[in-house]
């Protein structure tokens, strides 16, 4: 405000050098690209962790059996654990955004409950449902669960950052628990876990596909990457800007159901990934999401695939199922931030 | 030219902005005040499209704020609430840049970021560039929006207090700085101020409020009087002239 004369930039003057680029962009894309090589030298480990034998040596002689377990389980396999990292995590950045609130995703706030209780009720009604008709109505379910949680959060008095998560939580759990007290009475509490933990143990060639949906749907959501940074600073300045609130509302309602029922029909809930990931990412980079989207899509495949190797290696050769070591690791890492942040504002 | 034509707002029963009309001429800064709950920052909102109103109508520069689409007003008005609860790690530069977004649609070229370096040097925000909003004090984030909403480069300016969490120092730049924006760029600024010192002083017009209802407008010098102002506020405020300003004195 020092300034005593204003200055209002000339439309003719195009002066490259004052253009300036941001400081420090070249060492972001840096390191981004150093995380990259990272996530696949994971990956790379992930496809020859496993009970059979697939080495290297075994592969560079031509050996069809190696080729085929490569091509049928581990290549998959891997595939999905970086599908629905990547996706997962960035669902939960824009479900972050979206209520302005960084300790909410989408198995804490009913979106995942919905998508399970809607494989549910797919699977007492037509046993025989194609995997297609079950991700459909799981996808419907997620939307109209994730739905009555915005409503939700719209009637509440003050938005407090405690209530928020509160709320989703208790609508999580009654869904649950709805979810639980059918899949009991029809005898169907073993196949329920089996959505509501996620295992990647099941994954072969030809049944883990459907997971490249949210492949594009997390690209849709790096598109609207911007449209959600707005958002994410409040209906006011949205509408400021000219642009649409509801609208955005409306985009990340569906990428977020989507990718949760998605992942949910394909490998199962994966907890905590959507919350630790973007606030890791938020603490290190910030919230734009041009920026945060390519991280949280890097850290989120990196851990789950990290996860994962963990959970096969631990008690090999039998598996953990990754949903559970998420657990332990996303809740201890989740505490520490907590901590970390109280100690930053106190 | 802003033309407000009998605008209504109720909530739950209880009228709000009451059959407002009047005209805020193009250029120049025009304050609202008034007591608390008069409806000035409603008024505010229902201007600038940030609520919707219940009846009335109001047109900006000849464009009717009901059926302009949005994104073209974006590029006219700018508007700045009081209440911003920004809870994200926004770095202060990406904010004052998303204040271009109207114009580059998320693809600055050279021009927005010279607008964005403009904005950011006008309230000396130069040096926090690089700084996340959640590492500002109140008054540096205060003029992060601000610099946000002057990158906008609108001919009309709609800032609702300002002043808020902004010491004397940066109260008093911050006004300099919106009479500049008049004089030397031609902007139209409406603000809703509760200082009527500083509205007094800076203001070509002043709409003053009451319950809802537009009681009186005029220049300074009209509305700095004993008479109008007990009629606005209910309590008797002298007025001085001290270097040529109406000053109320009111403290004691």
């Amino acid at each position: 405000m020092s300034a005593p004369v204003l200055n209002r930039p000339a439309a003719a003057e195009q002066d490259p050098a004052v253009a300036v680029r941001r400081p420090g962009k070249p060492a972001e894309t840096t390191w981004l690209l150093l995380g990259t090589v990272a996530v696949l030298l994971l990956a790379a480990v992930s496809l020859f962790v496993g009970v059979s034998d697939v080495t290297l040596p075994q592969l560079l002689a031509g050996d069809a059996e190696a080729w085929d377990l490569l091509w049928i389980s581990r290549v998959p396999r891997t595939l999905a654990v970086v599908l629905a990292g990547t996706a997962v995590a960035v669902a939960g950045l824009i479900m972050q955004l979206m209520v302005r609130n960084r300790f909410v995703e989408p198995s804490t706030v009913g979106t995942v409950e919905s998508a399970t209780l809607g494989i549910l009720v797919v699977t007492v009604a037509l046993p025989a449902a194609p995997i297609m008709l079950k991700m459909g109505v799981a996808g419907v379910f997620a939307l109209g669960g994730t739905a009555l949680f915005l409503a939700v959060l719209g009637r509440l008095p003050a938005r407090n950052t405690l209530l928020v998560p509160i709320v989703g939580i208790m609508l999580g759990g009654v869904i649950g628990s709805v979810t639980t007290f059918f899949a009991y009475r029809y005898d169907l509490l073993q196949t329920l876990s089996n959505w509501m933990i996620g295992d990647f143990s099941g994954v072969l060639r030809g049944r883990y596909e459907l997971l490249w949906i949210v492949a594009a749907l997390t690209l849709a959501g790096y598109l609207a990457a911007d449209r959600f940074t707005v958002a994410g600073l409040g209906a006011d300045f949205t509408t400021n800007l000219g642009m649409n609130h509801k609208a955005i509302m409306r985009l990340g309602l569906v990428l977020v159901s989507l990718i949760s029922a998605v992942v949910v029909t394909t490998v199962g809930a994966v907890p905590f990934l959507g919350l630790i990931v973007p606030n890791i990412v938020s603490l290190l980079f910030g919230d734009n999401l041009r920026r945060a989207v390519p991280w949280t899509a890097l850290f989120g495949a990196g851990f789950v695939l990290l996860c994962d190797i963990i959970g096969r290696t631990i008690r090999f050769p039998y598996e953990v199922p990754v949903g559970m070591v998420m657990s332990v690791l996303g809740a201890t890492i989740f505490l520490a931030l907590l901590l970390r942040t109280r100690k930053r504002n106190a | 030219m802003i033309c407000i034509d009998s605008v209504t707002k109720s909530y739950s029963g209880t009228t709000v902005v009451d059959a407002v009309s009047t005209t805020i001429p193009a250029g120049g800064v025009t304050s609202i005040i008034g007591p608390n709950g008069a409806g000035k920052s409603t008024l505010l909102s229902l201007i600038s499209r940030l609520v919707p109103m219940d009846s009335g109508a109001v047109s900006i520069a000849g464009l009717d704020i009901g059926r302009t689409p949005s994104k073209q007003l974006a590029k006219s008005m700018a508007i700045l609430r009081q209440e911003n609860h920004i809870t994200m790690r926004l770095r202060v530069r990406d904010l004052v840049g998303f204040g271009r977004f109207p114009h580059s649609g998320g693809h600055p070229t050279a021009q927005d970021e010279k607008h964005i370096l403009a904005a950011m040097e006008q309230l000396d925000l130069t040096q926090l560039a690089d700084r996340f909003l959640d590492e500002l004090s109140g008054g540096q984030r205060q003029r992060a929006y601000i610099a946000m909403v002057l990158a906008q480069d609108t001919d009309y300016l709609l800032l609702d207090e300002p002043l808020n969490n902004l010491d004397m120092k940066h109260s008093v730049e911050m006004m300099r700085m919106i009479r500049r924006l008049a004089d030397e760029l031609g902007k139209t600024v409406v603000i809703v101020i509760h200082d009527i010192n500083f509205a007094s002083c800076y203001s070509d017009t002043i709409l003053a409020m009451r319950e809802g209802v537009l009681v009186h407008q005029g220049t300074p010098a009209e509305i700095m009087t004993g008479d109008v102002l007990r009629d606005v506020y209910d309590i008797d405020i002298r007025i001085e002239e001290i270097d040529g300003n109406r000053i109320g004195v009111y403290f004691a």
